[in-house]
């Protein structure tokens, strides 16, 4: 191909990277996807127990988080294209601005989660002692779905700073930006399911 | 891919999807503030699962993709409503 040609000299192959990250994606989205399928399966069997459950979590946190996802997935689509044109400097500052949104993401799950705890919904509360069945298994999926969904995000954000030190060191550059379409990748992969968590547990009550 | 230079995605294109993106998430929160019972859950997904093809098309770039990716991204979802629509049917006739 004329890929190799022009890089003859460079053992690299975009194109398998990249691959390989999809692949990963694949996985990813099987996880999520057989925990929406467990939480399918017990809204129809507990369906009122998970309406009056649903109706606990605050959709003005579920939106301002929406939002703030949605707003750091184009950032660091941003940072992709301006690595792509050789702006360099323009993609250090998205992607900090990504990392910013990841933090305001997390400090707002930090004061919901709290919230929750106060309350005493969580599995394993003495609240929930008095409560049927389909309560505990709402919040037990909703605290392991938006947890999952969290050490994502984490781990999101490790791979975008590691982009970031890689840009400053030149190791990534307008002919050699695998890294941070990779990590981009996998950021847009956790606005994604959060594009369905969010309908799923605040909305549909 | 198939040239040596890859598409890359203007801002303009990337503001315009973040911007129809904002617009359906506040619909989704309008429409299911209506209760319309079991079409709430539909309109929901479907807005959803629309939200999700313009993130994986225009963000992740899958529009300037090879079309081998385009059918194994197209594969994943199949299978899993597969796995979904099993499921319910077993769970249905029991």
């Amino acid at each position: 191909m004329s890929n190799q040609v022009n890089h003859a000299h460079v053992h690299r192959d975009d194109e398998a990277q990249k691959l390989g990250m999809w692949l990963f994606i694949f996985t990813e989205l099987l996880l999520f996807g057989g925990l929406f399928l467990v939480y399918s399966i017990f809204r129809v069997q507990y369906s009122a127990n998970f309406h009056e459950s649903s109706l606990e979590l605050s959709v003005t946190f579920g939106v301002i988080n929406t939002v703030v996802l949605l707003i750091s997935s184009m950032s660091v689509a941003f940072a992709l294209t301006a690595v792509q044109k050789g702006n360099y400097k323009f993609a250090m500052q998205m992607i900090l601005l990504t990392v910013i949104l990841a933090g305001v993401f997390m400090v707002n799950k930090y004061f919901e989660w709290g919230g929750k705890f106060h309350h005493g919904l969580y599995p394993g509360s003495d609240l929930m002692e008095f409560l049927d069945n389909g309560h505990h298994l709402f919040f037990g999926l909703y605290f392991f779905m938006t947890g999952l969904h969290g050490l994502h995000i984490i781990i999101g954000v490790i791979l975008l700073l590691i982009s970031y030190v890689k840009i400053k060191r030149g190791k990534i550059q307008s002919d050699n930006f695998m890294h941070l379409e990779n990590a981009a990748l996998y950021w847009h992969l956790v606005d994604l399911i959060w594009i369905f968590l969010f309908p799923l547990l605040y909305l549909i009550s | 891919m198939s040239g040596t230079t890859p598409h890359i995605t203007p801002y303009k294109t990337l503001g315009i999807i973040l911007l129809i993106l904002l617009v359906f998430t506040f619909i989704t929160v309008e429409i299911t503030s209506i209760h319309l019972g079991a079409l709430t859950v539909t309109v929901a997904l479907l807005i959803a699962g629309f939200k999700g093809y313009l993130v994986l098309t225009y963000f992740m770039h899958l529009k300037h993709e090879s079309t081998l990716l385009k059918i194994l991204v197209a594969m994943v979802f199949v299978l899993f409503a597969l796995i979904v629509v099993i499921t319910f049917i077993d769970y249905a006739f029991r």
